[in-house]
């Protein structure tokens, strides 16, 4: 469908498109996440449905025009409902050399390049290691080139504010942005108001990006170099009440909802580290909402700054990524053998080790499961989209007030970072909290159980007459006074594990998408929902018979898990890690689940998906 | 399995005269015989009572080692938590609940090895704990490896040759790390103690009250020049604010200032009076209180007991507390239907 319209620069196509895919790329200091960010925020804002993911570099700014200092952001919008960022870009923003050779090969056959060619002089080709200039070589012939001279038209557009010409510079992303929106059809004023706020402190700032979104805007309108503008109609997502979010911001409400609905104060001990170190900031702005928060020296005093505010009576959680799990290992196994409630967020990242700060993986499944020292099992959620970060970390807090137990919290930096539109949930309707606040003395033993769930008592300091002991040497059953009895010991770890287990009266069955049974059943877990449920439709409508179950809690599995895994001929599993979850499967339903690993700090793409199935599905003919 | 608490003893009379039975646990005590830390806990059992504080509202947190079995005895809140942890999860109750008489008991091992971190952040930000820390200077519950507070050149079992480690000085660390009490007393001196676990809880903020104790099994006599009463009369300085700093049985032995360092001097000798002396100043915010505690001990100095600082400070509760009622004042309680809707909205209409 596409319709012409006059416009001064000539005879103009509009064309409306179902969806686009769009990457962002340029040096980690050319203000490429904010570009993303907008384009996101304001396409979500006109209906689209979207899905983002921004890709940066671990350096803060990395030597400027090189390799390893490229930032991305991806962003894919659409008229109909969408669940991943998109295999391959349609179109690709690149600011400079280095963020053209990095983003090419993911490029579209065809795909459209914008390039800033004021960036493309001979040391920027140098930088970023091209013998000849792309521009000028041919090399780009496949694709629809459009090289503007971005730079000096920001500075022209900018001419009068006063400001250096460094400081002009740093504007081209707005201005780009703003050729952006129009050749997009999005409107400019949500940016306009963003740029407000963000740059409140300096009233010349505010002045010169609102000029270079404007200027990009106009130029994109009297430019002859778009034949073609794009419309992308707004997409039918369920009616409600709907806003932008990421997972981290998601967490971060889940958790004030989740402690205003349990009637308890949200205590949050945490250390910086990356992709997590955004709930901390975020939950550190919110102290009017019944939030303490305490930046701990290190990773162990976060989590056990966290375990004494839950003996205090807090909805307590710590957020870190996986090398500060490892730290607070200990601590989690103390909280189990005190059963106190606590959330351990862990916003998953490539390692081991340091690994890859800012890339996402979803290696820390073993970690969570089996990561601590004996017999220590705690339940395991893995939030699916970052939307859905808000109902996982609702969910935990649930879970953990209710069993009086630690709970491991699974997110990643994918999950984190992207973004999505999101339905504002009805917080009446969420689950009611469990809260087992103790205060009469009467019969009072700290480890005696609730007979449904084996959750002990939890006895505040301060409760007269509920004066104990608790601590992480082995409890004999009932008193909690310590013990050393053999047969008391086996009781008590069997107890432990009982408990856990039986958390799974709250753990809904497993449901499958598609088709009950038949030849090729995905499951998977957390941030990859997405490329699964998009891999599956699309075999789907090849044919196939194909069905998708994403695992919410990992710890303890839903009861039908084993009965629904044989009900397939094929289980594939595809995890960003090398193959845990199939472990985990084969281990516990002697089921054959094939592992389709991918671990590269990088979302699986739908294809590659798709791909797997098609080897699976071709062995089966 | 124990009896159930009794509730009417407890509950109803918070208020109520208390004694030291009320803080003895059923638990049996089991410490080796001869052990420093009965007399430590006998006289935090008789102190707690006369405090004022409801007996609920004390916590006792520790981390690991002979010491750190402590709470089980206290009929109190109790946390026996991990190794060198007890300062941060004893901070994580305090800030959580400012109202709770908060105590740490730790080791030299507990404290200053494997939790070293711990103490020197919450000194520095001051959280209302009251750290009791045994120092023994050798590991017991491993059974007799040196300590970060044993002496250089130690044999242990896992130094047969001697310990190439330097020793830490607790005291000195503690000032360092800018704690705002800072005190010592040692496990035969009860009424000493008691002093000064009374000064203690009541300073605001946190107090590092270091308490000598004898490990008669793996280090014995660690501290024999204040031990027995004959030598402590001789050796131990009685540190009292506004006092000139004078020890020895005779009490004519005394400390002059002479430039950067403290001079034992006899008073009535070479013309020196009680005038020249120094006079113990706790609350000084300079280095006076670091001279006193690098003293290096007989037989050249006198080991010096008591408070060696404590300045006012705001806590770190208070300043966590604070910003939260300043930030209701300044943008109201929080309303959570707003939060979620923060940034733009849209709505989606049914079709």
């Amino acid at each position: 469908m596409s319709t012409t319209e006059k416009t001064p620069a000539g005879t103009r196509r509009v064309e409306t498109i179902d969806d686009v895919i769009i990457r962002f790329a340029g040096d980690s200091g050319d203000g490429m996440q904010i570009t993303g960010g907008q384009f996101t925020a304001t396409s979500a804002i006109v209906g689209n449905d979207i899905a983002s993911f921004p890709d940066f570099p671990a350096e803060i700014r990395a030597p400027a025009g090189t390799l390893p200092g490229v930032s991305g952001f991806q962003l894919h919008f659409a008229s109909s409902d969408i669940y991943t960022p998109g295999d391959a870009p349609d179109v690709l923003v690149a600011m400079n050399p280095a963020a053209l050779k990095v983003n090419l090969g993911d490029l579209k056959r065809s795909g459209t390049i914008i390039v800033n060619k004021d960036a493309f002089a001979q040391k920027d080709l140098d930088k970023a290691g091209y013998k000849s200039n792309p521009l000028e070589d041919g090399s780009l012939a496949a694709y629809r080139v459009i090289a503007l001279d971005l730079t000096r038209l920001t500075k022209t557009a900018l001419e009068s504010t006063g400001l250096s010409s460094r400081e002009m510079e740093r504007c081209k992303n707005f201005f780009s942005l703003g050729i952006m929106y129009w050749l997009y059809g999005r409107p400019l004023e949500p940016t306009l108001r963003f740029i407000k706020e963000q740059f409140k402190k300096n009233e010349k700032y505010v002045e010169a990006n609102t000029l270079a979104l404007k200027a990009g805007y106009t130029f994109g309108e009297a430019t002859e170099v778009f034949q073609i503008t794009y419309e992308v109609p707004p997409a039918s997502l369920p009616p409600g009440e709907y806003r932008n979010i990421n997972g981290n911001t998601a967490l971060t409400l889940g958790a004030i909802t989740a402690a205003r609905n349990a009637g308890l104060e949200l205590f949050l001990g945490s250390y910086p580290i990356t992709p997590a170190s955004d709930i901390l900031h975020e939950m550190s702005r919110y102290v009017n909402y019944g939030v303490c928060t305490v930046q701990a020296e290190d990773e162990i005093a976060a989590v056990t700054s966290s375990l004494g505010a839950a003996f205090a009576g807090c909805l307590a959680m710590t957020t870190t990524s996986g090398p500060g799990v490892a730290l607070k290992t200990e601590a989690i196994g103390l909280a189990t053998m005190v059963e106190l409630p606590l959330v351990i967020a862990n916003i998953q990242r490539g390692g081991p080790s340091t690994g890859l700060p800012t890339k996402t993986e979803q290696a820390d499944l073993f970690q969570a499961l089996f990561g601590r020292n004996s017999e220590a099992p705690v339940p395991v959620i893995a939030a699916q989209t970052s939307g859905d970060c808000f109902y996982a970390m609702y969910e935990a807090a649930r879970i953990a007030l209710k069993y009086m137990t630690p709970v491991i919290l699974l997110s990643d930096g994918y999950l984190a970072n992207g973004s999505e539109p999101w339905l504002i949930p009805d917080l009446s309707k969420l689950a009611p909290m469990v809260v087992r606040k103790r205060t009469d003395a009467a019969g009072f033993h700290p480890y005696l159980r609730d007979p449904g769930t084996n959750a002990r008592p939890w006895a505040v300091p301060g409760t007269p007459g509920l004066e104990h002991r608790i601590g992480g040497l082995e409890k004999e059953d009932g008193t909690g006074n310590v013990s050393y009895e053999p047969l008391n010991h086996e009781k008590m770890v069997r107890l432990r594990a009982q408990k856990v287990a039986s958390v799974v009266q709250d753990v809904p069955d497993a449901e499958v998408f598609g088709r009950e049974s038949g030849d090729l059943l995905f499951v998977g877990w957390g941030s990859t929902h997405g490329a699964i449920t998009v891999a599956t439709r699309h075999l789907i409508a090849e044919g196939h018979s194909v069905g998708h179950l994403h695992l919410r809690w990992l710890n303890p599995m839903p009861k039908n898990l084993g009965a629904v895994l044989k009900k397939w001929k094929r289980v594939v599993v595809p995890e960003m890690n090398l193959g845990q979850l199939s472990f985990v499967l084969r281990g516990k339903f002697l089921v054959d689940a094939l592992s389709l690993s991918k671990v590269q700090g990088r979302p699986f793409t739908e294809s590659e998906i798709v791909e797997k199935a098609h080897e699976v599905l071709g062995g089966l003919r | 399995m124990s009896t159930p608490v009794d509730t009417a003893a407890n509950a109803a009379n918070a208020a109520a005269p208390q004694s030291k039975k009320d803080y003895v646990t059923d638990q049996e005590v089991r410490w080796c015989p001869g052990c420093g830390d009965y007399a430590i806990l006998n006289a935090v059992q008789q102190v707690f009572p006369e405090l004022g504080i409801p007996r609920e509202k004390f916590v006792i947190v520790s981390g690991i080692g002979c010491s750190s079995r402590f709470p089980y005895y206290m009929n109190t809140y109790g946390f026996h938590t991990i190794h060198g942890r007890a300062p941060a999860v004893a901070t994580g109750i305090k800030v959580a609940r400012p109202d709770l008489s908060v105590w740490v008991v730790t080791g030299d091992g507990d404290a200053l090895a494997i939790g070293g971190n711990h103490v020197i952040h919450m000194l520095r930000r001051n959280v209302g704990l009251k750290v009791l820390m045994f120092n023994n200077r050798i590991y017991g519950l491993t059974k007799g490896q040196y300590s970060p507070t044993s002496e250089q050149g130690k044999k242990t079992k896992s130094t047969p040759y001697g310990s190439s480690d330097r020793p830490f000085n607790p005291i000195t660390l503690a000032l360092g790390a800018d704690a705002t009490f800072v005190a010592r007393s040692i496990d035969v001196d009860g009424p000493h103690m008691k002093t000064i676990l009374r000064r203690a809880a009541a300073h605001n903020g946190s107090a590092f009250v270091e308490i000598y104790q004898n490990c008669n099994i793996f280090n014995d006599g660690a501290f024999e020049n204040v031990r027995e009463k004959e030598s402590r009369s001789e050796n131990a300085l009685y540190l009292e604010h506004g006092k000139p700093l004078l020890y020895g049985k005779d009490r004519k032995r005394g400390l002059r200032l002479n430039g950067f360092h403290l001079e034992p001097v006899t008073v009535g000798e070479n013309g020196v009076t009680e005038k020249d002396l120094y006079v113990h100043d706790e609350h000084a915010p300079d280095a006076a209180a670091v001279l006193l505690a690098r003293l290096p001990g007989p037989p050249e100095t006198p080991i010096p007991m008591g408070v060696f600082r404590e300045v006012t400070v705001p806590t770190f509760e208070d300043k966590v507390r604070e910003q939260i009622r300043d930030a209701e004042t300044r943008f109201g309680p929080g309303d959570l239907e707003k939060l979620i809707r923060s940034g733009d909205t849209w709505v989606v209409k049914s079709a």
